[in-house]
């Protein structure tokens, strides 16, 4: 014990120096309007963001008989439900290999739904945590999707094995498909500020938010392909982040030619997105421990 | 120490208390609202309050504190303490005012914040220490320190949803304790635990007073605040009403509450389940021999209750109940004496007396109720309050032993090798 002690008060004068060298001071007052980000508190908290997606995923399979395993079995089913689309579905993927093509939509759209889904009940689920301790609001629906991300890349691995299993080669600008997840990872953060936010404060989206990603699943080109969007709506319909997206998906993999119309117009509507959401929930999150 | 390590100018924090108990009169009143209220809801909770009342639950709030003080901030419930320990830890947002505070902050409203019950103790003391505001590699080198402090090695990989209550709170407030910031703000977190666990976080506290760490500490426990601090803070409807040295600030706290403990309780108002006091209400009741009630010493009080219809076979009853909600002992008026015909639309009083009250010191819920016949309750409140049973002159002399319960004297008739002593021993336990 008294070894210990003698190891907590060394260290406890070693922060001390560390710390005399940047005083600093905290400054709480009432603050209106618009809020920008602080970066710094950020970089500060940085640790503390990956524990809590370490927690959602650790979390997630705790007390399930197959554990870990069925973050391989959910999109494995995604999988054979499509190969059996295949199949017997009669559903138009401009002559690429149908399963593939469908896949390569509901794979970001996935993310995306999920993403929207976890974060957006984050902040009322967690709301213990915002009414006992401080850290940086925007943990908590960042940590969602944080651990939304890592699903990803499973089901990324799946659709590996899934085009070992159909003999395909990708086209070579796959290697764009990286740049293509950050549009998309930017409109899930938004949506996921925005409606945790949001129904923090009106609980009604708790109800809104599943009903909504279901309409939205149908307003995007998932199970069809944009192709068959007349020409002159394009444009209205890659207001939908989501569209171009996933067109852009399947650029990328098939090398179908880029509507870089619609690429563009989702890519900014994503970045618009993602600013939006990001400031309402700057401005908002201060109520959060009143309200929540 | 040239610069105060906290520094609160003008503090201010508003609620807005939102109207409730709307009562719509007319069937068209009632539609009309029912169309409305969605916008209604919209805008009271989108933040529009004008039409309710205002509180404000810290107001005008100055004081500096100097690098290295441990200071105690006392008061009744909703005097504004947590509120302000809310705002000095950045969780809710002043409505008016400042502060500043020098060096890393921590702030423990509770142990065990971010807990998850499927995660196992190791896994838990990581992600605590994070949302306390610990680095990893800090986490890390003090990680065996912790589990040392919490005395549950053993369940280190056991998920804590198995764990006792005892066994979570120590591990809980292990973590905290190896929090190592230049100011600590602490609410009540040590009124939890066994006593030899208390002892220990107590023991813990005054390490981190004693090595010039400046901490804000809230409890209602005058004992810890006198120990632990060397000044106290005094609050009172949101503001500081006192400040100074912790022994003169408790003491004239202290005798303040006293003075100014009420023996009329208001009981009208308290919600009623069911039917329960449309027939009959409970409306006051005041205790004429004096709050506290102390053990061992007459129990006087007046139960006033109004009709609304004919009671017929009424009688009245006081029971006092653990605050678990455990009753304990129960006082009834047609214990073995008659009942009353109460007579329709008018207000009753009735008087009670016991000789000497058995219960023990301690803080109790009572409950109070009316009945008609034997089962039929024509008005019960479950929990009227909490009430303060202080010990009193008897207490030494009946040799009072803490969780011993209701004590009463009773005869005992013993066997033949049971021997009468000359002279008889007789027990005797201090404290």
């Amino acid at each position: 014990m008294s070894v210990l002690e003698s190891n907590a008060v060394e260290v406890v004068s070693a922060q001390a120096m560390e710390r005399e060298h940047q005083p600093e001071e905290l400054v709480i007052r009432n603050v209106r309007g618009w809020i920008g980000i602080d970066w710094a508190e950020i970089f500060r908290f940085r640790e503390l963001l990956l524990f809590l997606v370490w927690r959602d995923l650790k979390v997630r399979y705790k007390q399930t008989v197959l554990g870990v395993a069925w973050a391989v079995i959910q999109p494995l089913f995604n999988t054979l439900v499509f190969v059996m689309l295949d199949r017997m579905a009669d559903i138009s993927s401009e002559g690429y290999v149908r399963s593939l093509y469908i896949y390569a939509g509901v794979l970001p759209f996935t993310f995306f739904q999920t993403g929207v889904n976890l974060a957006g009940l984050s902040l009322v689920n967690q709301s213990h945590l915002l009414t006992k301790v401080y850290f940086p609001r925007l943990f908590v629906p960042t940590a969602s999707v944080g651990a939304t991300i890592v699903d990803m890349a499973i089901s990324f691995c799946m659709f590996g094995v899934l085009m070992a299993g159909f003999r395909f080669i990708p086209n070579w600008q796959i290697v764009f498909l990286p740049l293509l997840l950050i549009p998309t990872i930017m409109a899930t953060l938004g949506m996921a500020y925005l409606l945790s936010s949001l129904t923090v404060s009106y609980r009604d989206f708790r109800y809104v938010i599943p009903f909504m990603l279901q309409s939205w699943m149908f307003l995007s080109p998932v199970m069809y392909p944009v192709a068959r969007v007349p020409l002159k709506y394009q444009w209205l319909f890659a207001l939908n982040p989501m569209a171009g997206i996933i067109d852009g998906f399947r650029s990328c993999i098939f090398g179908k030619p880029w509507n870089f119309m619609m690429l563009g117009i989702s890519t900014t509507v994503a970045v618009v997105m993602f600013l939006f959401g990001l400031f309402y929930f700057r401005r908002t999150e201060r109520r959060f421990a009143d309200i929540a | 120490m040239s610069k105060p390590a906290v520094k609160v100018h003008g503090l201010g924090k508003k609620y807005q208390i939102g109207q409730q108990g709307r009562v719509t009169k007319t069937f068209r009143e009632a539609v009309v609202g029912a169309m409305a209220s969605p916008w209604r809801r919209f805008k009271a909770l989108s933040g529009d309050h004008s039409h309710d009342n205002i509180f404000w639950a810290l107001k005008d709030v100055s004081f500096e504190v100097p690098a290295g003080d441990v200071v105690g901030i006392i008061g009744r419930n909703g005097a504004g303490k947590s509120t302000l320990l809310k705002v000095l830890s950045r969780i809710v947002e002043p409505t008016e005012g400042e502060v500043r505070i020098r060096g890393r902050v921590s702030s423990l409203l509770e142990v065990g914040t971010g807990f998850h019950p499927d995660l196992t103790g190791r896994e838990n003391i990581y992600l605590n220490a994070a949302i306390l505001g610990m680095k990893r590699a800090e986490i890390k080198r003090n990680f065996d320190a912790i589990v040392d402090f919490s005395e549950v090695a053993q369940f280190l990989d056991t998920p804590v949803k198995y764990y006792s209550s005892g066994m979570y709170v120590r591990l809980a407030f292990a973590v905290a304790a190896h929090l190592v910031p230049e100011v600590l703000i602490v609410d009540e977190v040590l009124a939890v635990g066994d006593a030899a666990f208390q002892k220990k976080c107590l023991g813990k506290m005054n390490d981190v007073a004693k090595q010039g760490r400046t901490v804000l500490f809230v409890s209602h426990n005058m004992g810890i605040i006198e120990t632990l601090c060397t000044n106290a803070y005094w609050m009172e409807h949101g503001r500081l009403k006192k400040y100074g040295p912790t022994h003169s600030v408790v003491q004239q706290y202290l005798s303040e509450t006293m003075k100014r403990a009420s023996t009329s309780m208001d009981l009208a108002k308290i919600p009623r389940a069911g039917t329960w006091g449309s027939q009959l209400l409970i409306t006051k009741i005041d205790w004429i021999s004096g709050l506290p009630l102390r053990h061992g010493e007459p129990l006087r009080a007046r139960i006033q209750f109004k009709t609304n219809g004919l009671v017929e076979d009424g009688s009245l009853g006081l029971g006092f109940s653990s605050l678990e909600g455990l009753r304990l002992l129960t006082f009834e008026s047609d214990f073995g004496v008659e009942r009353r015909r109460f007579s329709k639309e008018q207000t009753h009083e009735v008087e009670l007396h016991i000789d000497n009250l058995p219960l023990p010191p301690g803080t109790y819920s009572f409950n109070l109720g009316a009945r008609s016949g034997d089962v039929f309750s024509v008005d019960y409140i479950d929990d009227c309050g909490q009430i303060e049973v202080a010990p009193g002159p008897v207490t030494q002399a009946h040799h009072y032993v803490p969780g011993a319960g209701v004590r009463l004297p009773s005869q005992w008739s013993w066997g033949h090798g049971a021997k009468e002593m000359e002279s008889p021993g007789v027990r005797c336990i201090v404290n």
